[in-house]
């Protein structure tokens, strides 16, 4: 049944059950496991993919004006002059991607939206992270009425789903910007962090080292900024780095139902994506294969780092 | 059971009310108030002071409010603004039309999910594993509205093999009985009809599909993995069990809850997945509601009623599958 085909052997199993002993005996000392953990994801192929992924698209990012062979919201009128209604430049010298329907180089939308895109995704995961720990961290900490409340709050805000939640969020603004959209995403993500980190902290309240804090009479405040918080936010980093992969591609849901970014200068690949790649998709369909296969990569990159840190970080799985 | 259902009752009311009151707040932190988002910018002061007046909106809140909560428990939501019909006509034309999808895309998801998620799991290593685990980690990352003109436009352009869009194909001879056309043509016996609708299905529910499908591979092959290590698959080898009654018997039953329980959380990514799925294949469900309500000026009062029966059927989805858990597991039974 198992990898041999037979059973897990018993000297297997053994061998098992010691390692989570001294796994669970060594987690005291969040150092060690942390360190344990970053060897582990040394090793680890998925996350070397994932992690050199991300770093590909940030040096991108930041050094698109050295790499993009033009400005992206320049206009180029000679490559659409004769061009039908409804058709798109294709590939010309200078243009290696051709141009959009507006005449503006491809190549160069491209390189400038990996900066938009992680600049959205990252934004609004960072305000979804920023709020939701400051939520989860009041109610764990807290505890009691407090903690009732912010819990049903989150309840209620889990009961939609997040892109209704997101589309709601949007249509309380009469005309979206970028803000709106990185806004709305940001929002649905509070409730998943402030969960998480409520739940370990809840975690830590009876832990060893918590107590032994409440015994030396360190004041309430120092233990939950000291020695809770630290020891919580793992979990909740993990979690960031899974929840931007979903940041960009509800970003980009948001672009092609018609709530995203209004502006038309704006190179943000799920807007390129949503609005003009699927309108030419029959025409041209490399002005939606682009984008959607740099969304995906993105994508990709943060969910296989982010599913290998947390199993690094499982201490079931140290050895 | 009967404390289980009563206390997650209590939740669900709860829950409910408190949406209720967000659902309330919302509709009045919206610029201009509600009677602009109701009547748009092109509304006259003496257009403005009537609806105020009509809806109530010069008395003081808590009176609103009171009425606010009549309202919606008496299933009155209001005229929607763009068509001005009653918003409960709307939906209710619009949601057979989405069930059916959701259903459908269940389907495919628990269908395909869990013997591939089993097989990943079975040969953990090989290549069908590898394959597979590399496959769901795209479905995850592919944004599925582009996924959906994909097969579009292979499918129905490219090579004429599925219909492009609706739910059945225009002039077939089929009876509204239900809303639910596959049911329908069965109900009536016009099975053509019903095989009709069934072929329309197909593109629109496989990329509705995508995400659940990939999250329960993922769950069932974790899931699997775990029992595997089990004690008692050990007990059972060791009793002499043939290898396929210890699969049968003691992996896949008891590697199944944890996958029950994700089947019951896809249902809001179900609902999201429908907006956008819905608008690629002009479906004419509570996907296209939605759409059509957000695009231009926005129809609050069709909006506000689709944020609470989204929460509904979330709540009640869970709720069920919660139940479903005495049924499958006899640990949960004992209170």
């Amino acid at each position: 049944m198992s990898r041999t085909g037979g059973i897990t052997t018993l000297s297997d199993h053994k061998r098992r059950r010691i390692d989570e002993l001294t796994a669970r005996t060594s987690t005291a000392a969040g150092v060690s496991l942390i360190r344990d953990a970053g060897r582990r994801l040394r090793r680890d192929p998925a996350a070397i993919v994932g992690a050199a992924i991300i770093l590909l698209f940030l040096i991108i990012a930041i050094f698109a004006p050295l790499v993009a062979p033009h400005d992206p919201v320049q206009r180029f009128p000679e490559l659409t002059r004769d061009l039908t209604v409804d058709s798109v430049p294709g590939a010309s010298a200078g243009h290696p991607l051709g141009s959009d329907p507006l005449g503006r180089d491809f190549a160069s939308r491209m390189i400038y939206g990996a900066r938009q895109t992680l600049f959205v995704g990252v934004l609004a995961t960072l305000i979804g992270l920023l709020f939701g720990v400051l939520l989860g961290a009041v109610a764990g900490a807290v505890g009691g009425w407090v903690d009732v409340v912010i819990m049903r709050i989150t309840d209620v805000m889990l009961a939609l789903p997040s892109l209704l939640l997101a589309i709601t969020l949007v249509a309380l603004a009469r005309q979206s910007t970028q803000w709106t959209v990185i806004v709305a995403v940001a929002v649905v993500n509070v409730p998943i962090f402030a969960r998480l980190l409520r739940g370990s902290m809840l975690a830590q309240r009876e832990s060893d080292h918590v107590l032994a804090a409440r015994a030396l009479g360190v004041k309430r405040h120092d233990i939950v900024t000291r020695h809770m918080l630290p020891n919580s936010l793992t979990a909740v980093i993990v979690q960031a780095t899974l929840t931007f992969a979903v940041a960009i591609l509800d970003a980009a849901a948001l672009s092609f139902l018609g709530l995203g970014d209004p502006d038309i200068n704006r190179a943000e690949w799920g807007l390129m994506l949503g609005v003009d790649g699927v309108r030419y998709l029959e025409v041209r369909p490399e002005l939606a294969y682009y984008p959607a296969i740099a969304i995906v990569l993105v994508a990709l990159g943060f969910t296989l780092l982010g599913e290998s840190m947390r199993a690094a970080l499982d201490p079931k799985n140290r050895r | 059971m009967v404390r289980i259902v009563l206390r997650r009752l209590t939740q669900l009311s709860v829950t409910l009310i408190a949406l209720m009151t967000l659902v309330f707040f919302w509709l009045r932190s919206l610029p201009g108030g509600p009677v602009d988002a109701l009547l748009g910018e092109r509304a006259t002061p003496q257009t403005r002071e009537t609806l105020t007046r009509a809806l109530g909106y010069d008395k003081p809140i808590w009176v609103q409010y009171g009425r606010f909560v009549e309202n919606v428990v008496t299933g009155d939501f209001g005229n929607s603004i763009r068509t001005g019909e009653p918003v409960t006509a709307v939906i209710g034309r619009a949601f057979p039309a989405t069930v059916e999808l959701a259903i459908a895309a269940i389907i495919v998801a628990v269908g395909l999910g869990i013997p591939l998620g089993y097989l990943a799991a079975r040969y953990r290593g090989r290549l069908l594993d590898n394959a597979t685990i590399v496959v769901t980690l795209i479905g995850i990352s592919i944004p599925i509205f582009f996924l959906g003109y994909l097969l579009k436009d292979w499918l129905t352009q490219d090579i004429h093999v599925f219909p492009p869009s609706g739910r059945i194909s225009t002039g077939a001879d089929n009876t509204d009985v239900t809303g639910f056309f596959v049911l329908d043509g069965l109900l009536t016996r016009e099975l053509d009809a019903s095989a009709d609708a069934l072929w329309h299905l197909v593109l629109p529910a496989l990329t509705l599909a995508t995400i659940p499908l990939a999250i329960i591979v993922r769950i069932t092959r974790a899931s699997v993995l775990d029992v595997l290590d089990e004690d008692y698959i050990r007990t059972a080898d060791a009793k002499g069990l043939r290898d396929a009654t210890i699969r049968r018997r003691h992996v896949l039953r008891n590697a199944l809850l944890p996958v029950v329980t994700t089947i019951g959380l896809q249902t809001g990514a179900l609902l999201a997945g429908a907006v956008l799925t819905e608008k690629v294949y002009n479906w004419g469900g509570l996907g296209t509601v939605i759409t059509d309500s957000i695009s231009g000026s926005r129809d609050y009062p069709v909006l506000q009623a689709l944020i609470l029966l989204a929460a509904v059927v979330f709540i009640v989805v869970n709720l069920l599958v919660d139940l479903s858990y005495a049924v499958i597991d006899p640990r949960v039974r004992v209170p």
